[in-house]
């Protein structure tokens, strides 16, 4: 069997599957250049990005799934995980060697992967709008810092933009080292060079550069969410599988203040 | 300054909370104005308290000051409680700011009845247009209705609500009759139709005049206490039937009465909330609405009260074995559906999946069935042939054993003879 090594790109994988049907290996194994370990025995081959070959398979994916499954596929590949590399890979050879209609075969080992692992991203997408805390800043820019599992920046993106259209923010992923800026007109990315305020350590920023008001309205959510809980109906588990503890150190109720 | 609000929200807040609706799903409105927020038709929980409720909206109370005297209510005039009330700034502002840091997906607003309905409804109706009109806010506002207020306030709530609610307190009039003899069902339903016939009008003209206003486009819900008075468990689903039915309701609660008063009509302070027995019904209710049961096969005189050991979908198919074992490669998607460890999702892949060739236990399991549970009430392809099928009373045990419910954990008080 041979290994395709890719960059770990988008089109990268678009192109591994270009050059898997101009090459006719017969079985192949792709592993993104990141998770490759080297053997002796086995044999390799770099797929070099190319555009062109990516938008065509892109293409001919588009031709025979629906717009629900290119967003799936989209989806998946943002998850970052090593096996679904091969999954995505599987799938779009899946596609490609069988009628239209295929990607609702569910009993297909593929189609039910990618389909587990959409559900997987689009939870922590959910969790995303639903967790993430903003906090205002001297200059009145919204602040949140989150890490989530998933790469799942470019879903959120229009989300927040619709939604909090009249007032600048910025969600910065301190895992991936990247963020979003909105400026109250658009949308881009952003990437820190060296600001002391925000550490890993430190999610929420110093009180120095926070709005005069910001300290209270924690306080006031804080209250809030004490009021607002029954005791006699107290349910830890539950609540842990709802918001479970990774999540808690960005989230201004969950902070003692 | 800010103690003062500290202290308001924090007697607000804990008055709001016994009302447990806190959806804020089903509404689509749009953020065209470039003002703030929008709403999210699938709703967004965006943290859950420590008893594991969601907590989606603020939900608060104008005031908890009220000249009604309900037993079960924690407000009643009667309850040596403190008193606050917010003022319309104080409520548009909390809800801004608390909306601005992504804490809430907008603001659930219920008050006390003071001087009078229209007095109360006139109130947070304001608060409602202030947050729309004023401070170009398009996040979720949920209103309560509240009984007797004037068809004018009710119809100008709707213009600005997305949603709007109003809580047949307990199951039955008798049971309504008995803790709160002021009050009555009819108060309830007289508003729940004018609201659902004033959906229904601006829908239509909406078809002919596209920029008709929206009208309470997350629609209705109610409310009803259960545990409180002794109603079968027959009586409130079918209450609720009759609700969903005739005021096109798009929740029916279910909130398991929390011992909130030495009145000697009702549980004592400090019995265990019936949870187990509000799972049930919330169950049931799932059934009726997304699983195709009409409520007359789940509950009957023949049995008024559904089982604590194990859930309704279970119970109804172990009462109607001969119905079983279908084969999963053939029946209906609407027999798929009534298999007890088979969900929407998964009946679903399983009809399309299907068309691709006879499906396998291995199959089965990977689509995500609860395949432990499934496998007394359905065949597939590599199905081992059973000379007889096994008694319900059989499958039962099993499955049982096999399980290890949360509940059968919990003390079960509500069963109690005395």
């Amino acid at each position: 069997m041979i290994t395709y090594v890719f960059d770990g790109s988008l089109e990268g994988l678009l192109t591994a599957v270009f050059e898997f049907y101009e090459r006719k290996p017969g079985k192949i194994q792709l592993v993104s250049q990141v998770h490759f370990q080297p053997t002796f025995l086995e044999e390799t081959f770099e797929v070099v990005n190319d555009e062109a070959k990516a938008k065509r398979v892109w293409a001919g994916l588009c031709k025979k799934i629906s717009p629900d499954w290119r967003s799936r596929f989209y989806k998946c590949y943002l998850s970052e995980t090593p096996e679904i590399f091969q999954h995505l890979f599987d799938f779009a050879c899946y596609i490609f060697d069988n009628p239209k209609g295929a990607e609702d075969n569910f009993g297909h080992p593929s189609v039910i992967a990618l389909s587990k692992m959409d559900k997987s991203v689009n939870r922590e997408k959910h969790r995303m709008k639903a967790f993430i805390r903003f906090q205002e800043t001297g200059d009145g820019i919204f602040y949140a810092p989150i890490e989530p599992d998933y790469n799942v920046l470019p879903l959120i993106s229009s989300f927040f933009k619709n939604r909090y259209a009249d007032q600048k923010w910025i969600i910065y992923d301190l895992k991936r080292k990247y963020g979003l800026f909105y400026d109250l007109e658009k949308v881009e990315e952003i990437i820190f060079d060296y600001v002391p305020e925000v550490k890993k350590s430190n999610v929420h920023l110093p009180s120095e550069v926070l709005n005069d008001k910001e300290e209270l309205y924690a306080l006031l959510w804080n209250d809030y969410f004490k009021s607002t809980n029954i005791p006699a109906r107290k349910n830890m588990k539950l609540h842990i599988q709802h918001v479970p503890k990774r999540y808690w150190k960005y989230l201004t109720e969950k902070q003692n203040r | 300054m800010s103690d003062r609000i500290r202290e308001k929200l924090t007697i607000l807040a804990d008055a709001a909370k016994y009302d447990v609706s806190c959806s804020s799903s089903g509404s689509n409105r749009k953020n065209d104005s470039k003002g703030l927020g929008d709403a999210s038709s699938s709703g967004i929980c965006h943290t859950y308290t420590e008893d594991g409720r969601c907590v989606s909206l603020l939900k608060i109370l104008l005031t908890n000051h009220c000249i009604f005297d309900c037993a079960f209510c924690v407000s009643r005039k009667s309850n040596d409680v403190k008193r606050a009330a917010f003022t319309v700034e104080e409520v548009v502002e909390l809800t801004m700011s608390f909306y601005r840091r992504n804490y809430i997906e907008g603001l659930f607003l219920s008050s006390g009845i003071f001087k009078n309905a229209d007095y109360t409804m006139e109130r947070l109706v304001r608060i409602a247009k202030k947050l729309r009109l004023e401070n170009n806010f398009n996040g979720y506002i949920h209103l309560k209705t509240i009984p007797g207020a004037s068809q004018e306030l009710l119809t100008e709530a709707g213009l600005y609500a997305d949603r709007m609610s109003i809580n047949l307190e307990m199951p039955t009039e008798a049971g309504l009759k008995l803790l709160a003899p002021d009050k009555s069902h009819d108060d309830v339903k007289k508003p729940l139709s004018f609201i659902k016939d004033s959906i229904i009008q601006f829908k239509d003209e909406k078809k002919i005049i596209k920029s008709t206003l929206k009208f309470v486009p997350a629609g209705q819900s109610t409310q009803m206490v259960i545990g409180a008075t002794p109603e079968t468990d027959m009586e409130i689903m079918y209450s609720a039937n009759e609700y969903y039915k005739n005021y096109d309701l798009k929740r029916v609660y279910y909130s398991g009465y929390i011992p909130i008063s030495y009145d000697t009509r009702m549980p004592m302070i400090g019995s265990q909330p019936p949870l187990l027995r509000e799972n049930r019904l919330y169950q049931t209710d799932w059934l009726m609405r997304f699983y195709g049961f009409d409520v007359h096969e789940i509950l009957n005189v023949k049995n008024p009260h559904l089982d604590v050991d194990i859930d309704p979908k279970l119970s109804w198919a172990l009462r109607n074995m001969e119905q079983f074992p279908i084969d999963i490669n053939t029946a209906d998607y609407k027999m798929i559906l009534r298999v007890p460890g088979i969900g929407v999702g998964s009946a679903n892949k399983i009809v399309q999946a299907r068309k691709f060739g006879k499906l396998r236990s291995d199959q089965l399991k990977k689509i995500g069935i609860a395949y432990n549970r499934a496998k007394y009430f359905i065949r597939c392809a590599d199905s081992v042939f059973q000379l007889n099928t096994p008694e319900a009373f059989t499958v039962k045990n099993l499955i049982l054993s096999e399980s290890n419910s949360k509940y059968l954990k919990v003390p079960q008080n509500q069963l109690s003879l005395f």
